[in-house]
């Protein structure tokens, strides 16, 4: 099994089961005959089984209480190593990348585990190591490209060299261990995934010009060193921290003159395609801003906040960050520092504030990333009731239920009428102020109408999503119509259905199967889409009437 | 001795001598012991009651430091001394006033080196003189050493753990195996209904939440129940997080992976190009005429071939004969019994109706239409004369008394079993019927005109179930339960056999032109055969719900139309072409409803008008009907 895991042998299905299965259908698996024969030549078939040995010399010299053979034993532990069979698998580093999601999300997974109990400690030392290390990577590449905060923990999406790479951490909490999970299953793959991601690293920092075993600017450790010279006897440790801290920026192994050779190499690649040069250009364009989202803006983040994720994000895109000292080491400036400009606040009241500076819940960060521009501030106050976090990873196509809020997103983003919403906003801030009532009943009523034009707008989208269901799917019964022209379209759809049940009729069986069965899928998206808007338009409605009903009780 | 023993004063000597047993055993006796003289140790008189205790209590001051002595049961007054022990024993104290617990401890054996030793032992020999095993031990050593036997320890390589793996990556070095390889699919990507604050419709509702509880976790669509939290500090972990990675680690190695083509065709594409039903017109539309009259379901029915007449036989014992075009009941020829089916005679000379009635067929005269004809039909009838030498028949057929005779009746023909079907030849003289049961003569050929009947076959196996004449060709077709057989009469033989791919055929119909046939089955299916092509079916078509019963060709017009349980008559276009290459163009043109179902049945028959494109179906709910 082991061996299977580490060289990424899996079953296939076979192309034709029966054949293959001396005429029975029942369920096996296939192992390809390749495969296991491959497997036999393996070199670190005969690490195994001396390691086998190991465990079974060691195991007598512990029952014969021989302590000198336990130690000399214990010296001559034998080793393997999996750099063959990293790079056997993935023969180039674009396919590594290509399978790097798993190996970050168990890395991630492993690094946030006990140092007792369930696996090795050097183990989780070393995936810690790792995963602390690639994070280094992607912001001193400013490779990240989207985050989504999700009840199971927050993914990220980083794009390395052209490849998309997803991983999911899990929020800061204790694990209660499961007791239905084979932990050495877990280790095994670890094992395998700890390497790649090792050598990975390597190839990552060194294509940035970085130090491998990575090490802090000079400048920012002489910044660093005296704060936390008396807390941390260890070295090794405390270089970790450091490391994880995240705050500051690696050291070079070549002078930092080559940012301007990249710049160089881009436009040659630019000017080969000349019919795409306008659109590539705008999208890199789009990327750079993007990469410089958060540029010239100083973060202070409070202690409730979850610190290590949001460091990251932030310095991703070129922020510049702190912490309260007492929480982490590496915080760069206090919180009475009069030049942040963003203090992230996950409180519903803030005790003290301060002149100049927004205070903001957390997912402003978050859908800042993901909108590609940093949204408008006034919804994200604290205590404020926060708008839905919408997942970046969700592109709809035609027919698929788009919730408003993307819709605003979108709008936003091409630039059009970004004001609406502030408005909006601040109508709600006056009318729970409840200062003016003229004033307000009229902008009340302005918001309405555009929320009635908003649902028919949404109602208009729905007709046309059972328009096209209709002319799609089902035999047409549109509510009556007594005016002949209405009639006689009516008619023409139903001579039309009708012609078209016939020639269904006359599908082959295997055709009309594959017939069935996607159009039980279309049927079953559209099914959807439409609940979906039906609940948010009740939602919506309920909303309302509860405004309505508050905004009397004030009156009377 | 008991643990009083110690204390007693030593002038109350009395000595219990029973020794240090329980002295529950005493218990029932008056005494408790004996002394040293043997003499027995008697209790107290009596033990105390409560009211003696308190009294007591009360005024012996001495009552407090008095106890009972266990193996004599006298009472002991317990000294200052004993009090003061009692004491030092409860707080914990040494019981000899004199001992001192913290005294100064001397260490005698210590780290100094003392001038005396602690013992007066001589030293050993041994330890002033070398070891000779350790000698001899060192010496081996010395010599492996020597011999290289023993070495040093290696120092620890020191590899870089981590160095640069693809330095010298080739593209084209790619092994073999990585052609065969099929790469993991990726985790599918969040949607919106796994954020930690969803817009408000991606919530389930709480009759969604119940559902999505009942439902296996293998089937569920979303692997978590949406949640909405008011910020980013109130989401707690998530508590399926590593048996997802465990799973997803068991998929990696254990599930097994195949390449698949994704299917992506417009479903639009799949439908089959048909010309329009509109271009194939005439074709029946709609219902034009009920013919209503028999009061159970009406299983058979036939066109007489100019199409004025309709005639059609129902469960109530009653043959009636309609007038196609007004739907009046002109006739009625009562039977007696169930008419299992009716044939018109096809040659537009002779006016004749068979009957297929229990065990007989009847030879009706409807009486209907030229007088001349109805006359003629007759005549023929009654021309027969009986041949000289009698020859052995397989039926008896037996004219027509009068009063059959004044319901027009003409022949009856005596089977013996149960009649299913008949069926007249083109010309109009030869007629088949096919009998249930068992045995030998199921299918019969009978003469009309000369009242001559024989058994075309010696042997058939399986269930009859329908038979045919070929329109043009002396042929018969023969259907069986799974097919259809088709003799040649001239030479006598089977000239092919048609496999219909069906569980159970209904009934048949042989295009007018001769070359294509249609079978209908119950398991729903229609199979369209072309002679020429092969004897498998050219077409299946499964466009009927239920079970099909009856199959009918129009004589002139390129259709044909199948009735079926499901209440419904499916008419299609079937034109066959004249050359060879062009193989028959099915399009299906029009579903005709109006029967009712019942107990199960529907459209028992069907049958085109010989001139028209009209349809007449028969249902199980008693009535007829005209399609045009």
């Amino acid at each position: 099994r082991r061996l299977c895991i580490l060289k990424g042998i899996y079953p296939h299905e076979p192309k034709h089961k029966k054949k293959v299965n001396k005429g029975s259908t029942a369920p096996r698996t296939f192992y390809l005959l390749k495969d296991i024969k491959f497997l036999l030549h393996e070199p670190i078939v005969n690490k195994f089984r001396e390691y086998k040995v190991f465990v079974r010399k060691l195991r007598k010299a512990y029952g014969k209480s021989e302590w000198g053979t336990v130690e000399r034993l214990k010296d001559n532990k034998p080793t393997y190593r999996l750099d063959h069979i990293v790079k056997e698998r993935y023969p180039t580093f674009t396919d590594a990348l290509r399978d790097l999601d798993d190996a970050l999300s168990m890395c991630f997974l492993f690094s946030t585990f006990p140092r007792t109990g369930k696996c090795h400690v050097q183990t989780v030392q070393l995936c810690r190591r790792l995963a602390v290390e690639f994070q280094n990577y992607v912001i001193a590449s400013r490779s990240l490209r989207k985050v989504f905060l999700s009840i199971k923990g927050i993914y990220y999406q980083a794009e390395v060299q052209g490849q998309p790479i997803t991983w999911i951490t899990p929020y800061a909490f204790a694990h209660d261990h499961p007791t239905d999970v084979d932990y050495r299953v877990m280790a095994t793959f670890t094992e395998f995934y700890t390497t790649l991601l090792g050598f990975v690293n390597f190839r990552l920092y060194h294509s940035l010009n970085l130090l491998y075993p990575p090490k802090i600017d000079s400048q920012a450790e002489d910044g660093l060193k005296p704060a936390e010279g008396k807390e941390y006897a260890m070295d090794s440790e405390s270089n970790l921290e450091r490391l994880s801290a995240l705050s500051a920026s690696l050291a070079r192994a070549v002078a930092p003159a080559h940012e301007d050779e990249v710049e160089m190499d881009e436009f040659p690649v630019e000017g080969e395609t000349a019919e795409l040069m306008d659109a590539k250009k705008k999208e890199q364009e789009a990327l750079e801003k993007h990469k410089k989202l958060f540029e010239g803006l100083r973060f202070f983040l409070n202690r409730e906040v979850p610190r290590e994720p949001l460091a990251f994000i932030i310095r991703c895109f070129g922020g510049q960050v702190s912490w309260d000292r007492s929480l982490c080491i590496g915080a760069t400036y206090d919180a009475t520092d009069p030049s942040i400009t963003h203090h992230i606040i996950d409180r519903p009241r803030v005790d003290k504030q301060v002149v100049g500076r927004y205070y903001l819940q957390p997912q402003w960060v978050f859908d800042s990333v993901n909108a590609k521009l940093c949204l408008p501030v006034a919804e994200y106050f604290p205590g404020v009731l926060l708008p839905p976090h919408l997942s970046p990873f969700v592109t709809e196509k035609e027919g698929d239920y788009v919730p408003p809020e993307k819709l605003k997103l979108l709008a936003l983003q091409r630039g059009e009428n970004p004001d609406e919403e502030s408005q909006e906003e601040e109508e709600e801030e006056e009318e729970e102020e409840g200062d003016n009532d003229k004033e307000e009943e009229e902008e009340e009523d302005e918001s309405e109408k555009e929320e009635e034009m908003k649902l028919q707008k949404m109602e208009e989208q729905k007709m046309e999503e059972q328009k096209t269901q209709n002319k799609k799917v089902l035999p047409v019964k549109v509510t009556a119509g007594k005016v002949r022209v209405e009639d006689k379209q009516r008619l023409e759809q139903e001579q039309q259905s009708e012609e078209k049940r016939l020639a269904i009729m006359m599908m082959k069986k295997r055709e009309k199967y594959l017939y069935k069965k996607i159009m039980f899928g279309k049927k079953r998206k559209i099914r959807e889409a439409n609940k979906l808007a039906e609940k948010r338009k009740a939602h919506d409605a309920a909303l309302k009437e509860q405004k309505k009903k508050n905004k009397k009780a004030r009156q009377a | 001795p008991s643990p009083f023993s110690r204390c007693f004063p030593p002038s109350q000597d009395i000595r219990n001598t029973v020794g240090n047993i329980p002295m529950e055993w005493y218990q029932d006796f008056p005494h408790v012991g004996y002394d040293l003289e043997g003499r027995r140790i008697y209790k107290p008189l009596r033990s105390k009651d409560e009211l003696d205790l308190f009294l007591e209590r009360m005024e012996n001051p001495e009552y407090w430091r008095t106890v009972q002595h266990r193996q004599t049961g006298s009472e002991l007054v317990l000294s200052e001394e004993q009090l003061e022990l009692i004491q030092r024993l409860q707080r914990g104290n040494f019981g000899d006033v004199n001992f001192d617990p913290y005294e100064p401890s001397v260490d005698f054996f210590s780290h100094e080196v003392r001038i005396h030793p602690v013992t007066n032992r001589p030293a050993d020999k041994r330890s002033f003189i070398p070891s000779l095993v350790e000698k001899e031990k060192v010496s081996k050593l010395v010599h492996a050493i020597k011999m290289g036997w023993i070495q040093p320890r290696k120092p620890k390589e020191n590899i870089p753990t981590f160095y640069d793996l693809w330095a010298r990556e080739d593209p084209n070095s790619i092994l073999g195996r990585h052609k065969m390889h099929v790469p993991a699919p990726k985790i599918p990507l969040p949607g919106h209904a796994e954020s930690y604050n969803p817009p408000p419709e991606f919530l389930l509702s709480p009759e969604e939440k119940l559902a999505w509880e009942q439902q296996e976790p293998a089937e569920r669509r979303l692997s978590f129940i949406p949640q909405k939290f008011r910020s980013l500090r109130a989401v707690p972990a998530y508590s399926r997080f590593i048996q997802e990675r465990f799973e997803r680690c068991l998929d990696l190695y254990l599930c097994p992976r195949q390449r698949r083509m994704r299917v992506n065709v417009d479903p639009e594409d799949l439908i089959p190009k048909l010309p329009k039903p509109r271009d194939l017109q005439p074709f029946p539309t709609t219902q034009a005429l009920v013919y209503r009259g028999h009061s159970s379901l009406v299983r058979t029915l036939s066109v007489s071939p100019s199409g004025q007449w309709l005639v059609s036989g129902s469960d109530d014992g009653s043959v009636r004969l309609w007038e196609v075009s007004s739907a009046r009941c002109l006739r009625t020829v009562p039977v007696g019994s169930t008419v299992r089916s009716v044939a018109w005679n096809p040659n537009p000379g002779i006016c004749l109706v068979a009957v297929a009635v229990d065990e007989q067929v009847l030879l009706v005269n409807p009486g209907l239409g030229d007088r001349l004809l109805v006359a003629a039909t007759d005549q023929l009838l009654d021309s027969w004369e009986a041949p000289q030498e009698e020859r052995i028949q397989p039926v008896q057929w037996i004219p027509a008394g009068p009063e059959e005779r004044a319901k027009g009746i003409r022949l009856l023909v005596q089977h013996g079993k149960e009649v299913s079907q008949v069926t007249w030849h083109p010309k109009g003289d030869y007629w088949a019927s096919v009998t249930r049961g068992p045995g030998s003569r199921r299918v019969l050929i009978h003469q009309s005109s000369r009242r001559w009947s024989q058994d075309p076959f010696r042997k058939i196996p399986g269930m009859i179930q329908c038979v045919q004449f070929h329109p043009v060709r002396p042929y018969f077709l023969v259907a069986s339960q799974r097919s259809v057989r088709v003799y040649n009469l001239l030479r006598q033989e089977l000239s092919r056999k048609l496999q219909s791919n069906c569980q159970w055929i209904s009934s048949m119909a042989v295009h007018p032109g001769g070359d294509n046939v249609i079978c209908g089955s119950y398991d729903s299916k229609l199979a369209w055969f072309d002679l020429d092509l092969s004897t498998r079916p050219y077409r299946l078509l499964r466009h009927h719900r239920r079970a099909l019963r009856s199959v009918a060709f129009h004589r002139r017009y390129p259709l044909f139309a199948s009735g079926s349980d499901d209440g419904t008559v499916i008419v299609c276009h079937g034109m066959v072409y004249n050359d060879l290459l062009q193989n028959a163009l099915l399009v299906p043109l029009k579903v005709l409803k109006g029967h009712v179902p019942t107990l199960d049945l529907g459209v028992l028959d069907v049958a085109f008008h010989p001139q028209q494109p009209w349809i007449f179906s028969a249902g199980a709910d008693g009535t007829l009907r005209l399609y045009t």
